[in-house]
């Protein structure tokens, strides 16, 4: 090839000695895993060159990373080859968020914590209020018996619901599974969800194949999840292969219910109208348990450490992963200028009642917790438990009249 | 997943059938070339840059099929990717331009003296004249696979080259990150903007990564040629102005263009491109002369005739809405253009868009005095 020797003779940009590299390999395009190009294009290209400009960011990940970390962490690779680039890929398209700072980054697999722990620890702390991965350890607890109070008063509580995620250890996470690991997901959850009995026995439907019949009735139901359009999830390369071994399990009483293959490999819900939390969660528990004997008794088991509780796809959701919430109505404590206080004191989140992307309508809340990591399941419930029962309290005050106080704030971390 | 696609190693742990992609709801030309046997042998290349065939169908996978057009489901990331999964891309190639074989050669004319008329279209019926094509830098990735350091260097060489342009071409750059709110509504009001992509199709390539650090938007002082700096291909190239005057449109486009591929040229750069698939870009349906001459024109009785699917396709015309390619048309206004881009050289396909415009404005008048436009209707075209 005359003329790309002739360009590389003439030692202009090693961008395009790279190409006439390229040129001359066409024939074959052979595997190359560490190739003299591959090695080529990182000394053009300096770590420098590809720091992405953070400018205009408000996200965890922004605020955590540096040109320093960048440069030690860019050209490192998870054994499953999943990059820094790639995990923080979503922080870099999306700078911020209306209602909530973002943590700006996911893990491709379960070593993603550990290769990129430099940037993760930070994020973590920053997310989990100061949670250090290096010297603390996450409590586990889903022992349902343990809580108390957990029936609320059905005129204001209209629905409760806790869920979190599992992740199957071996298995590369949503934003980067191929098309066969997801599928394997999928297979290894639905064999063992066959085996649940009882009032948890029931049926799977997966988004690809299911009956324009089925697919309403999974909607009314509030069930059906749709492909995301988020952007922060669409970013991370989560929606790749749309509907490709994805769906929707819940058992013949439909209150308890799993998604397959969303934003983590699975998501695990368990809710009822009414306000009898501690039902939803000792079925919660339960369920969760049983699930996990079954893969176990398959050879599979949850990704869990004892630095960071059970791992998923967004570090926002380490620990328990647990929201544990209500819908509940609040006409006169949400137009108490004291209602964010009081809210923020308790560990308290509101959203609408259309999820995390939604504002609320009218005075009806989404009420769960804030926190996630360096408390248990049994701590999360519980708190969500007192907290709802304050805050049906001071509506009920409200109402006649009489006043309410802002609470103190609910210890941190257990010391 | 895009840039330095490590992740090629993890699929090869999976056998093919584990690993193929479920197309049976698909319509793309993609979904109807690729087989299972194909997926096996190409699997387990990649580009030297390492893009992969996962990475080139990625696209294809996430995006089933488009309500008004045949969408071609793969891209390329870098100039070799059109090598390395010729066995995929020629067929491909060859459904998406009318036949074209995998041993064709293609013409590259940008001399506008070879354009025959065009300089007078109707300007009570064509609104606007445009042309655009595309460029790729050699030795860079495309957009669906480049780093932040090779979108900002296809950036800093565009300034650079750019800058060097004057007479009726002399402009100025403006970053898509740094523009005040003042140039960004002006840059809107000229309808010269691009927004950071919301199709789909776009978005499943990975090309909107990194919005908008080194995009950007160059234009000329007269506001008649312009130049968007990595939206959907390092460079795209536009000539546009109001009325009819196709000819003048693409004059300035071949001027402009010829100054700005010398300008890269010293500076060591060329623009990819080769003697089969004509000049390289990253949409499979773009290469050749990657060029879409089109009008918005005034067609409220052509386009309501039963005949005119018919006569666009005979006049090898494509329609779209005066939105561009994911709009519908409004009002009997239409975006009409060259439906052709490989195989026919530049000249060529300026030269049916001004034949066939001038035909369609003809049966428009027939039409509006309530006459057949039977005698008018093109032959069909031969190949």
């Amino acid at each position: 090839m005359a003329t790309s020797f002739t360009r590389m003779m003439s030692g202009r940009n090693t961008a395009v000695v790279l190409a006439s590299i390229g040129a001359g390999t066409l024939a074959s395009g052979y595997l190359l895993s560490d190739s003299a190009a591959a090695a080529e294009r990182k000394r053009a290209y300096p770590p420098s060159a590809d720091f992405p400009d953070l400018r205009k960011h408000n996200n965890c990940m922004a605020s955590a990373l540096t040109p320093t970390i960048y440069a030690h962490l860019r050209d490192k690779t998870t054994p499953n080859n999943w990059t820094l680039d790639q995990c923080i890929q979503t922080g870099v398209d999306n700078p911020g968020h209306p209602f909530i700072k973002t943590v700006g980054m996911v893990a491709g697999d379960e070593e993603s914590y550990e290769v990129f722990a430099e940037l993760f620890d930070p994020v973590i702390k920053d997310r989990h209020n100061g949670y250090d991965p290096r010297t603390m350890k996450h409590p586990t607890d889903l022992d349902a018996s343990k809580i108390t109070s957990g029936m609320f008063d059905e005129r204001y509580v209209l629905s409760s619901r806790v869920r979190t995620g599992r992740s199957i250890r071996g298995l590369s996470l949503p934003p980067a599974c191929t098309r066969s690991e997801r599928r394997e997901v999928e297979r290894v959850v639905v064999t063992a969800l066959s085996g649940l009995k009882g009032d948890l026995a029931g049926r799977y439907y997966s988004l690809g194949e299911m009956s324009e019949r089925e697919q309403q009735q999974l909607i009314d139901e509030h069930f059906l999840f749709d492909k995301p359009v988020s952007p922060l999830l669409t970013a991370a390369g989560m929606a790749r292969d749309w509907p490709d071994a994805r769906g929707i399990w819940h058992n013949n009483e439909k209150n308890f219910l799993i998604w397959i293959n969303e934003e983590d490999h699975t998501r695990i819900i368990s809710m009822e109208k009414g306000g009898n939390m501690k039902r939803v969660f000792e079925r919660f528990c339960r369920g969760l348990k049983q699930v996990e004997q079954l893969i176990q008794e398959r050879g599979w088991e949850f990704m869990w450490n004892e630095r960071l509780g059970y791992i998923l796809t967004c570090p926002s959701n380490l620990g328990t992963g647990l929201r544990a919430g209500v819908h509940i109505r609040l006409p006169f404590l949400s137009r108490d200028p004291r209602f964010k206080k009081i809210l923020e004191n308790l560990r308290l989140q509101k959203r609408g009642t259309g999820g995390v992307d939604t504002a609320a309508t009218g005075d009806t809340f989404d009420i769960s917790n804030l926190d996630r990591l360096g408390k248990s399941e049994v701590e999360l419930v519980q708190l969500v438990v007192d907290g709802v029962n304050y805050l049906t309290e001071c509506e009920k005050r409200l109402e006649r009249g009489q006043d309410i106080k802002i609470p103190s704030p609910v210890p941190q971390f257990r010391k | 997943m895009p840039f330095g696609n490590t992740h090629n190693q993890l699929k090869m742990k999976f056998t093919p059938e584990q690993e193929y992609p479920d197309l049976s709801k698909h319509n793309n030309h993609m979904a109807k070339v690729l087989t299972p046997a194909m997926y096996e042998r190409l699997r387990s290349k990649q580009t030297p840059s390492g893009f992969t065939l996962d990475d080139v169908i990625q696209t294809g996978v996430d995006n089933p099929g488009h309500p008004f057009i045949m969408t071609v489901g793969c891209v390329a990331g870098d100039e070799e990717t059109y090598e390395v999964f010729k066995e995929l891309l020629d067929p491909v190639i060859e459904d998406r331009h009318g036949g074209y074989k995998p041993t064709d050669k293609h013409k590259t004319d940008l001399n506008p003296d070879n354009l025959k008329g065009g300089d007078d279209l109707d300007p009570n019926y064509v609104l606007s004249s445009r042309v655009r094509t595309g460029r790729s830098i050699r030795g860079f990735c495309l957009p669906p696979h480049c780093s932040r350091g090779e979108r900002r260097a296809v950036e800093k060489l565009s300034i650079e080259a750019l800058a060097s342009l004057s007479g009726d071409l002399k402009g100025k750059y403006y970053a898509l990150k740094n523009m005040t709110d003042a140039e960004q509504q002006q840059l809107i009001d000229d309808h010269f903007l691009f927004d950071k992509p919301v199709s789909p199709l776009l978005l499943a390539s990975g090309m909107a990564r990194d919005w908008p650090d080194a995009r950007g938007i160059w234009h000329n002082d007269n506001k008649t040629f312009l130049v968007w700096v990595n939206e959907e291909d390092h460079l795209r190239v536009i000539s546009m102005q109001k009325g009819g005057n196709m000819k003048e449109v693409f004059n300035r486009f071949c001027t402009g263009l010829t100054k700005i591929e010398s300008l890269f040229k010293d500076r060591g750069h060329a623009f990819m491109w080769n003697e089969h698939l004509g000049y390289v870009l990253t949409c499979p349906s773009n290469l050749g002369t990657g060029l879409r001459a089109g009008v918005h024109v005034k067609l409220p009785n052509m386009s309501k005739h039963a005949k005119f699917e018919e006569v666009l396709k005979r006049l090898r015309l494509q329609k779209r809405g005066t939105g561009g390619v994911d709009t519908a048309a409004v009002g009997g206004v239409f975006d009409i253009s060259n439906a052709d881009r490989l195989g026919f050289s530049e000249v060529e396909l300026v030269q049916m868009v001004v034949d066939g415009i001038k035909l369609l404005i003809e049966m428009e008048k027939k039409l509006e005095k309530g006459q057949s436009i039977d005698d008018l209707m093109p032959c069909p075209e031969k190949l």
